[in-house]
């Protein structure tokens, strides 16, 4: 039974037009303009004196250097740094107005440095052999192992879209990247994320977006490869000091300015609970709302202002591949950011590569939720880009800047509305958010484990020995039906969204879930034997079930 | 452009709501050169007040303009103080919500709580009152309109004595400091002093939490316990508000402050007070519904006081004199016996709130 095929047509046909072969095309401006911005603002508003901001950059680039190195960072960081302290230390105050200048050269070359290492580098041919590697050479790959064997290399059965369903407001998300610019939010879990966005977008027909790739991936040549191709700059993490932070927001700012559609994952990381993000990222969230509001600030008299439009997008998988660490370093976790964990299930391109095999090779499928969109401040926009509040009245969003008839700048205005759109995207997470089998079965496996032993903390819970781990299935399905009920009442008030396999009788819908939660790890969460339900590994258990948390379910258990 | 026609460099700043609140701040208002404009929603009462010059018993300054087209205040002003009871909130904000943008600044000065509880929903034991179905004033803007910049005013500020051009100082809490200082800018004066803060819910709740502790010590005046009594009955009373404060998500700074302690020794020692004149009343012997006829305005301290007394089941708060207030205000408890019953109740500690909480 095969559904009939959806395809979409490129928004934008000729290549030369898209926003981002344009930025690449004149790369060296933009970074000369990222620099002088960069260095204008933190000239502008700094709080701490300029030589003071770049001896503590040095000393935490030191640091870093020191406790974290990695295999992408440039051969001559050390004597880099080191020149800029010995000419920092040469500055001397007996011309104070000399010094200053000095110092300032200094920070304008540091930026500079900082945005070219950011700036990506898109090339069209690159792009376009790795657009064709990933639809054609998946899709192969997955005809090969799922139908025929080696030989249907070349059938066409079975494309990509098969597999990974782009599903929700997809004809809205085109309409909205023709009108003005688009700034994709997406859920975090895995490191596949990337690469399956990048597809989606593709898929869509959309031109490709920039988007901020954790350095930690370009240390994999294979990852590298597609990151660079498809437009993405480099995030640092380890690197938290001033400048360089700015440096970043400004690349990310001036970009949605020149009409970049942008990818951001909100979350900053991957979901290590397994739940949907709570928390955002305020920094690079902020600069969709600067590049707002500056595109109004900049416009002529009565010129039409390009909007910059927020599209959360929430991906679905039955398993994470990296769910046994990333539950693992949850668990640990003290709450203090760590530095990030180069070692895991993708650290070498080997690994990625099996890894790939197996996903593209078993069943297991995947769901990309498009959003709706809404403009800077969490309103939802039509079709043609226009907002209209909570009672569907229109509004301006240029009026969020207005004081006096006047369009402000007001930081601390900025940053409250950064957590309004970003408490927005939050609700709207859990609206798209698509419910599997897979999840519910978890959830419902490891409340009752929890009912059972009330007295126990969660480690207790998660530490309970093999004889205590065995469910009823009777019991199982019936809570399973209470907690499907409910959800079916918040989907039809628009609080979720449920996969169509839910639909399916409670006995098959259970079973789809057993089949596919947590597939392919060495140990399965949850299997089924007779009539008795099985956990065989709580960590994931619970790591799955996260994923049901904040629709007040444990309620209605 | 809506506000197009402004041709002069004073601002135009909106009242709505001509209690005795509301227009004691349009009178500060105007005096400090703003052009006011204040709504009254009663026609006829719009005229009288306009004819006489007169409002809530105090004269009104002649920069304000009375007006009885709610429209016009959006459409005219950037900035609006909302005055008006708790329980007409909901409506006036939904009448003015397709008039209001983003770029509007309300600031309110209502102390009491927004309820709202659907049709359907029945509250017993199993579906108990939440903050889902209370909200704050500010909440309620934010829901029903696109305005965000939203603030609020709280602290002693007696309306007849701020008539008499008594000094006083009052709180404009908002998450925008922009807002603050807008409040500063438009209300300080030389007799007025104007703090700000950015805990927006902490200091909405002490202006309403206030009122029930203001209703229990008009009891105790009522009752001519004397003074030794009516401070024993405030300060359990402040203990209280920051219990239920952090229940319902305020923190315990904002209780200590010129709009938490402050206002509540200004309602619990003045005549002038609304709620402590029901309490006051109700020890005299008249009961809850004459006096609440015979008042002029809302005391927000009941309304209050039955809200607080569901919501601290529901979220498991010991709330002894809000719950014993809730007796006596439905005729379970005589004061006499609530007086007996409070002396007698084992408060554990002195204050605990303030130390510092264990770590997980």
């Amino acid at each position: 039974m095969r559904k009939k095929k959806i395809s979409y047509s490129e928004i934008i046909p000729n290549k030369n037009e898209w926003p981002i072969v344009k930025l690449s095309k004149n790369r060296k401006e933009f970074i000369d303009e990222v620099t002088s911005d960069t260095y204008n603002h933190l000239l502008g508003n700094k709080k701490a004196s300029l030589r003071e901001d770049i001896e503590t950059t040095i000393h935490r680039e030191k640091l870093r250097m020191k406790a974290n190195p990695w295999r992408v960072d440039p051969p001559d960081e050390k004597v880099y740094w080191k020149s800029i302290q010995s000419r920092l230390l040469d500055i001397n105050g007996e011309d104070k107005k000399v010094a200053k200048e000095q110092e300032k050269h200094l920070l304008e070359e540091i930026i500079r440095r900082y945005t070219q290492e950011i700036a990506g580098n898109f090339k069209n041919s690159a792009y376009q052999f790795a657009q064709r590697f990933v639809t054609f050479g998946f899709a192969r790959l997955l005809n090969a192992a799922r139908v025929e064997g080696l030989l249907s290399l070349f059938s066409r059965r079975l494309d990509l879209d098969d597999k990974i369903h782009v599903i929700g407001e997809t004809e809205h998300i085109r309409s909205l990247a023709k009108k003005g610019t688009v700034v994709m939010v997406p859920t975090h879990f895995s490191n596949l994320d990337s690469i399956l966005i990048g597809w989606a977008i593709q898929f869509l027909g959309l031109p490709p977006f920039i988007y901020g790739a954790g350095l930690n991936l370009f240390n994999i040549k294979i990852l590298a490869y597609f990151m660079n191709s498809l437009g993405a700059y480099k995030v640092d993490r380890r690197k938290k000091n001033p400048i360089y932070l700015e440096t970043l927001k400004t690349y990310s700012r001036n970009a949605i300015k020149k009409g970049c559609h942008s990818l951001f994952f909100p979350g900053g990381t991957r979901s290590r609970s397994g739940q949907l993000e709570t928390n955002l990222r305020m920094g690079l969230l902020g600069t969709a709302i600067e590049a707002q509001r500056e595109l109004y600030l900049n416009a002529k008299e009565g010129e039409e202002v390009r909007k910059v439009f927020i599209v959360p997008v929430v991906i679905n998988y039955h398993f994470t591949l990296e769910a046994p660490s990333l539950i693992r370093e949850h668990l640990k976790r003290t709450g203090r950011e760590r530095y990030y964990v180069e070692a895991d299930e993708f650290s070498t391109s080997y690994k990625l590569g099996t890894f790939m095999f197996k996903f593209f090779t078993k069943g297991s499928d995947i769901s990309v939720n498009v959003g709706r969109g809404m403009d800077i401040l969490g309103n939802y926009v039509d079709d043609e880009g226009s907002s209209f509040d909570k009672n569907g009245n229109p509004i301006n969003a240029r009026d969020y800047f207005l004081r006096d008839q006047k369009i402000t700048f007001d930081a601390q205005r900025e940053k409250e509305y950064v957590r309004v759109l970003a408490k927005r995207i939050i609700e709207e997470y859990h609206k798209y958010n698509r419910v599997f089998a897979s999840h519910l079965v978890a959830y419902v496996a490891f409340k009752m484990l929890e009912r059972k032993h009330p007295k126990l903390d969660l480690y207790s819970v998660l530490r309970l020995p093999d004889e205590d781990l065995i469910l009823d299935y009777e019991e199982f399905r019936s809570k399973f039906r209470k907690l499907r009920t409910r959800l079916n009442k918040l989907h039809s008030k628009g609080q979720v969204d449920m996969s169509d396999h839910m639909k399916k009788k409670s006995y098959d819908a259970i079973e789809h879930g057993l089949r596919n939660v947590g597939l392919y790890h060495d140990q399965r969460p949850l299997i089924r034997r007779g009539d008795k339900i099985i956990v065989q590994d709580t960590n994931t258990l619970y790591y799955y079930h996260n994923r049901m948390n904040g629709y007040g379910l444990e309620k209605h258990i | 452009m809506a506000m197009g026609s402004k041709n002069t460099s004073r601002d135009v700043v909106g009242v709505i709501g001509a209690g005795s609140f509301g227009t004691a701040i349009a009178n500060i208002l105007a005096e400090n050169d703003s052009d006011v404009i204040l709504y009254v929603r009663d026609p006829k009462k719009a005229k009288k007040i306009e004819k006489e010059r007169v409002s809530a018993k105090q004269k009104l300054h002649d920069n304000v303009e009375v007006i009885n087209e709610l429209e016009e205040v959006p459409k005219r002003c950037e900035v609006i103080f909302p005055m008006v009871p708790s329980a007409n909130f909901r409506d006036l904000v939904i009448k003015l919500a397709p008039h209001l943008k983003p770029y509007h600044v309300l600031i309110h000065g209502t102390k009491g709580f927004d309820l709202h509880v659907p049709e359907k929903y029945k509250i017993t034991r199993n579906n108990p009152l939440t903050r889902e179905h209370v909200k704050t004033i500010s909440e309620v803007i934010k829901e029903e309109t696109s305005v965000l910049r939203v603030g609020c005013l709280a602290g002693p500020n007696l309306a007849r004595e701020l008539d008499q051009r008594k000094p006083a100082a009052t709180v404009v809490a908002s998450h925008y400091d922009e807002v603050v200082s807008i409040g500063q800018k438009l209300l300080k004066n030389d007799r007025f002093m104007i703090y700000g803060s950015r805990d927006l819910i902490g200091i909405e709740l002490c202006g309403v939490l206030k009122n029930i502790i203001a209703v229990g010590a008009g009891t105790i005046a009522g009752m001519d316990l004397g003074e030794n009594a009516k401070s024993l009955f405030i300060s359990r009373g402040l203990v209280e508000m920051v219990y239920i404060g952090q229940a319902l998500g305020g923190n315990a700074q904002a209780f200590l402050g010129l709009a938490g302690v402050g206002d509540l020794i200004a309602t619990c020692t003045s005549n002038l007070s609304r709620n402590f004149t029901v309490g006051y009343r109700l020890a005299k012997g008249e009961n809850l519904s004459e006096i609440i006829e015979s008042l002029d305005e809302v005391a927000e301290g009941v309304k209050t006081i039955n809200i607080i007394n569901e919501l601290s089941e529901s979220y498991r708060v010991r709330c002894p004199i809000t719950e014993t207030l809730y007796k006596i205000i439905h005729d379970k408890m005589t004061i006499e016996e609530a007086h007996h019953y409070l002396m007698n109740f084992p408060f554990r500690a002195e204050i605990d709130f303030l130390e510092p909480e264990p770590e997980d």
